[in-house]
């Protein structure tokens, strides 16, 4: 129900931010910012080792420095019971070591001082005997029988597996198999990666040694569940925790855990008596914190001989790191990787995943993906690619002829989930129309013709989005749903309280658009409240594209409330019956008597001065919403691409993305996360890697080393949209801040390899760096 | 040691250590918390201020090397109550979005268009080739930036 009023500026307008105002002014409060009397520092020792055991740690020279208020060990807070925490996949992660260290960059100490440069003085003069042990690196080594075992800390662990979890269904895809003309299979590695927002994580804790208020300023993407989770893991009352999470830096899935940092800050601050700030350098940041991906895939498609796809295996082993703490809804070991059928109309499919325990920072997050769709994306858009090639089809045609068709939806996936609605065929017309796909072709015979690589790659992603319906969708048991709180002052502004919160994202702009549409109020006269826990309705946050599916249907759900409210209010001033009010954009007016009219403002003043006798006064009202299903957004992305023979350098020559994520709230902001997901993809697609020597030292411990796509290597991007809505939202909205991310990295890396398929190159594994390709194409002329 | 600092237009004294970083002395003595810290190595450009009206990555300097020099931060751009045209632009061609980059990146605009008043687009790119954007993935940056050399006809950054 797009506005067709050009006076309220609800859906479909590109309202510019009411939250620059403060950003273009530098009065943002991001956690660093915020001070408070008495404030200490807190500073934190980490391993130097990937395995090591722990014999014994000296902290009295560090405790001795003047100005080091107090020094943490593991043992102090085993004393308190807080040596080790829960993670969201049901295990334990050491809080700080006490028995040995698991992987470089583990919390082993923490020094709490007068000032910041202090402690960090005092953490070198810590002393630490440590015993190293042998490292293990991947997943491969960690599961051979006489791999050294990292969890000694669990009872009876004689191994380095967590997990074996499958879905679809095996023996109709073993049948599809057997049966095929055609079987196209690929391994390929999705490497570690790390979404490293541009504001590391960090706190203040405040705990009130007088009253027990802790009061905890954090940089969440989840404030409610965090507190939820504080209260379970430290025994203080949910009442007596206030989590706040201010404006934050960019969050992209890293700011969705509990790091030990925030456990141990808040536990200094309740020791002490006094507020303590932890703030992450960098290489803390790339070193301990969740990370992305690391996983291991090989995946086959059968099909027949005209090119029909009948089925899809996939066996995966998924690196956790030294603990899972991987983030994401319980009932779903890898996620919801279950996603791998695409956009393809598949009868049978398969997936079967082992998860191994590794010498390797925790917490398998989704950078900026719904739990772990973009590897699934990523795998099934290679494949179909490489299986274009080996029918000798075009790859266009190849993913047309496969497509669900668009009078298919609902369709549910031979992995059980039900995609919404969608339109694959008309993306991909698009998409290829703006590339200009059958000139490009004809280019790039002409280019190969010449000698050059020249590469043109597709993805038609499907994601799934807006967890979830609260039988399936858990994390630690708590239902994935969101509440919205709206509340009409007598001057008819209001305030709208979410449980969700921005990164970014603009939801103090997007959020007010959708009251604005059901209710008629401009934008800018709605506050959106959002990050705090004592003055916003619970919900589990902002990741997983799930804010506009599952807190913005909340929020359009609540605003229909109140306009319930509104209407008997309206009826009593118009002095006719409910039933004889009709309501469009703010105004409400009697049926068949169009000039007798009460604005919503005229109802607001009302609902505190002149309501019905027998009415509660006020207009306010509360909503939690528990969708009825996901939400699957998708699109079509086309790259072209040339790469240079000799030094294996690529260029992007055009990026066309053509996004559908149903009805689109503000259609600047869309397009802004489409152009941040596009790059974010780029780079993971091009150089962002996160890797271990064999002694387990991390690779990527800072931006030097970790590379960040800069304005100069970013592609220009060209955007489209077609707009399918989804049938069971309120609004018919999708989500889209993730669809990019997921998208694109096929679409790169199929653009390079298909411009490298002269010489006979059939994959490479991300990052593409060009000594990567340059060395892919060195081992191609090798072998021709 | 004693140093003095032109801080937007206001001559500022502390007393500091030696090894107080310049992005701490504007942060946590001056108070000007629009100075963001992303990266500790200038690689991120975060913490870009003007010093002398040029950006530099006040992560990487000494508070005391600006002893006797002049900077320029977020909150000095605003000049007589009016928005600086690069902030104007910023929001307009929504620049922006977690806001965490923006204060480096408005203040490389602003310094590239007082010493090029029509910068293409690969000259912007190339001036904000130190400053990492995690969220808008450049382009509208770009954009603000032309925006705001072509509305800027004239205004100048005071350093």
């Amino acid at each position: 129900m797009a506005s067709d009023t050009e006076q309220i500026r609800g859906l479909g307008h590109s309202v510019r931010r009411v939250e620059d105002d403060r950003f273009i002014r530098g009065k943002g409060t991001y956690v660093d910012d915020v001070k408070l009397p008495g404030m200490l520092h807190m500073a934190i020792l980490r391993s130097p080792y990937a395995h090591a055991k722990i014999n014994g740690i000296d902290a009295s020279r560090a405790q001795a420095l003047d100005g080091v208020v107090a020094v943490v060990t593991g043992e102090l807070m085993a004393q308190h019971n807080l040596a080790w925490m829960p993670t969201p996949s049901y295990d334990t992660q050491a809080v700080l070591a006490t028995d040995k260290v698991r992987f470089q960059g583990q919390e082993v100490a923490a020094v709490i001082a007068e000032d910041p440069y202090v402690a960090k003085d005092a953490l070198e003069l810590i002393d630490v005997d440590y015993e190293p042990l042998e490292p293990i690196v991947t997943p491969q080594r960690a599961l051979e029988p006489d791999a050294p075992v990292i969890r000694t800390d669990k009872e009876g662990k004689t191994d380095n597996h967590i997990y074996d979890w499958e879905t679809g269904d095996r023996e109709a895809t073993d049948r599809a198999f057997a049966e095929a003309d055609k079987v196209v299979s690929l391994d390929t590695f999705y490497p570690r990666c790390h979404p490293s927002p541009l504001e590391t994580c960090g706190c203040v804790a405040d705990v009130n040694p007088a009253t027990g208020q802790a009061t905890i300023w954090m940089t969440s993407q989840a404030p409610h569940a965090i507190r939820t989770v504080f209260a379970l893991v430290a025994g203080l009352p949910e009442e007596k925790i206030r989590i706040i999470s201010p404006d934050i830096g960019g969050g992209f899935g890293n700011k969705v855990p509990v790091y030990p940092g925030y456990v141990v800050a808040t536990a200094a601050s309740l020791l002490l008596g006094r507020p303590v700030k932890w703030i992450e350098e960098r290489t803390e940041n790339l070193i301990s914190t969740g990370f992305a991906r690391d996983f291991h895939m090989h995946g086959e498609l059968a099909l027949k001989a005209d090119g029909t796809m009948t089925g899809l295996r996939v066996s995966l082993l998924a690196d956790e790191g030294a603990f899972h703490a991987d983030a994401q809804p319980s009932k779903f070991k890898v996620g919801l990787f279950g996603i791998v059928s695409g956009s393809y109309d598949l009868p049978a499919a398969h997936v079967a995943a082992t998860g191994a325990y590794t010498n390797k920072a925790p917490g398998g997050v989704a950078y900026r993906c719904s739990f772990r769709v973009t590897e699934a994306s990523y795998l099934i858009e290679r494949l179909v690619q490489n299986a274009a090639y080996e029918l000798g089809i075009d790859p266009a045609e190849l993913r047309k002829k496969n497509f669900v068709p668009k009078d298919r939806f609902p369709y549910e996936s031979a992995t059980g989930f039900v995609y919404d609605s969608g339109d694959y065929q008309a993306a991909m017309d698009l998409a290829l129309e703006k590339i200009g796909y059958a000139e490009l072709r004809k280019e790039q015979e002409e280019a190969r013709a010449q000698g050059k690589l020249y590469g043109i790659g597709l993805a038609s992603f499907t994601e799934v989005v807006g967890a979830g319906p609260h039988h399936q969708y858990d994390i630690l048991g708590l239902a994935m749903n969101d509440g919205a709180e709206l509340r009409i002052h007598p001057t008819g502004k209001a305030i709208l309280k979410i449980s969700v919160q921005t990164q970014g994202q603009g939801h103090e702009t997007t959020f007010a658009q959708i009251v604005a549409e059901e209710i008629g109020i401009q934008p800018e006269d709605i506050k959106v409240m959002h990050g705090d826990t004592d003055n916003t309705p619970y919900g589990l946050g902002t990741y997983a594209s799930r804010s506009t599916p599952v807190s913005g249907a909340a929020t359009a759900m609540v605003t229909r409330r109140v306009r319930e409210k509104a209407m008997k209010i309206a009826a009593h001033l118009l002095e006719v019956s409910e039933e004889d009010v009709e309501f469009h954009a703010g105004t409400f007016s009697v049926r068949g008597a169009p000039d007798r009219t009460k604005t919503i403002q005229d109802v607001a003043l009302a609902a505190y001065t002149n309501f019905p006798d027998g009415m509660e006064p006020g207009l306010e009202a509360v909503y939690y919403y528990d969708p009825p299903n996901l939400t699957f957004p998708f699109g079509t992305y086309a790259v072209a691409v040339e790469v240079d023979p000799d030094t294996g350098v690529w260029e992007v020559r055009r990026m066309v993305a053509v996004d559908d994520c149903g009805v689109r709230i503000n259609p600047m902001i869309v397009e802004g996360q489409i152009h941040g997901g596009l790059t974010e993809g780029y780079g993971i697609a091009a150089m962002e890697l996160i890797t271990f020597d064999e002694d387990g030292n991390c690779i990527g411990a800072n931006f030097t080393d970790y590379l960040l796509p800069t304005a100069v290597e970013t592609p220009r991007f060209e955007l489209g949209e077609t707009v399918t809505p989804s049938p069971h939202h309120p609004i018919g909205a999708k989500g889209v801040g993730e669809s990019a991310t997921v998208g694109s990295p096929a679409a790169y890396v199929n653009a390079v390899i298909d411009a490298l398929r002269p010489l006979g190159v059939t994959n490479i594994d991300m990052p593409l760096t060009s000594a990567k390709v340059w060395q892919a194409i060195q081992d191609a002329k090798a072998l021709a | 040691m004693e140093i003095t600092v032109t801080v937007n237009g206001v001559e500022r004294t502390a007393d500091v250590e030696p090894r107080l970083l310049l992005v701490h002395l504007i942060r946590e003595v001056f108070g000007l918390t629009g100075t963001h810290i992303g990266c500790d190595t200038s690689g991120c450009g975060a913490c870009t201020v003007l010093l002398d009206g040029t950006p530099v990555k006040s992560c990487t300097m000494f508070g005391v090397q600006a002893d006797g020099r002049a900077i320029t931060t977020v909150e000095g751009l605003m000049q007589d109550g009016e928005l600086h045209p690069v902030q104007a632009a910023f929001k307009e061609h929504h620049g922006l979005q977690c806001g965490y980059c923006t204060p480096g990146m408005m203040l490389v605009g602003a310094a590239l268009i007082q010493d090029n008043p029509m910068p293409s687009d690969d000259e912007v790119r190339v001036a904000i080739s130190g400053n990492i954007c995690r969220c808008t993935g450049y382009m509208n940056i770009v954009k603000a930036i032309q925006a705001a050399a072509q509305a800027s006809s004239g205004a100048t950054v005071d350093a």
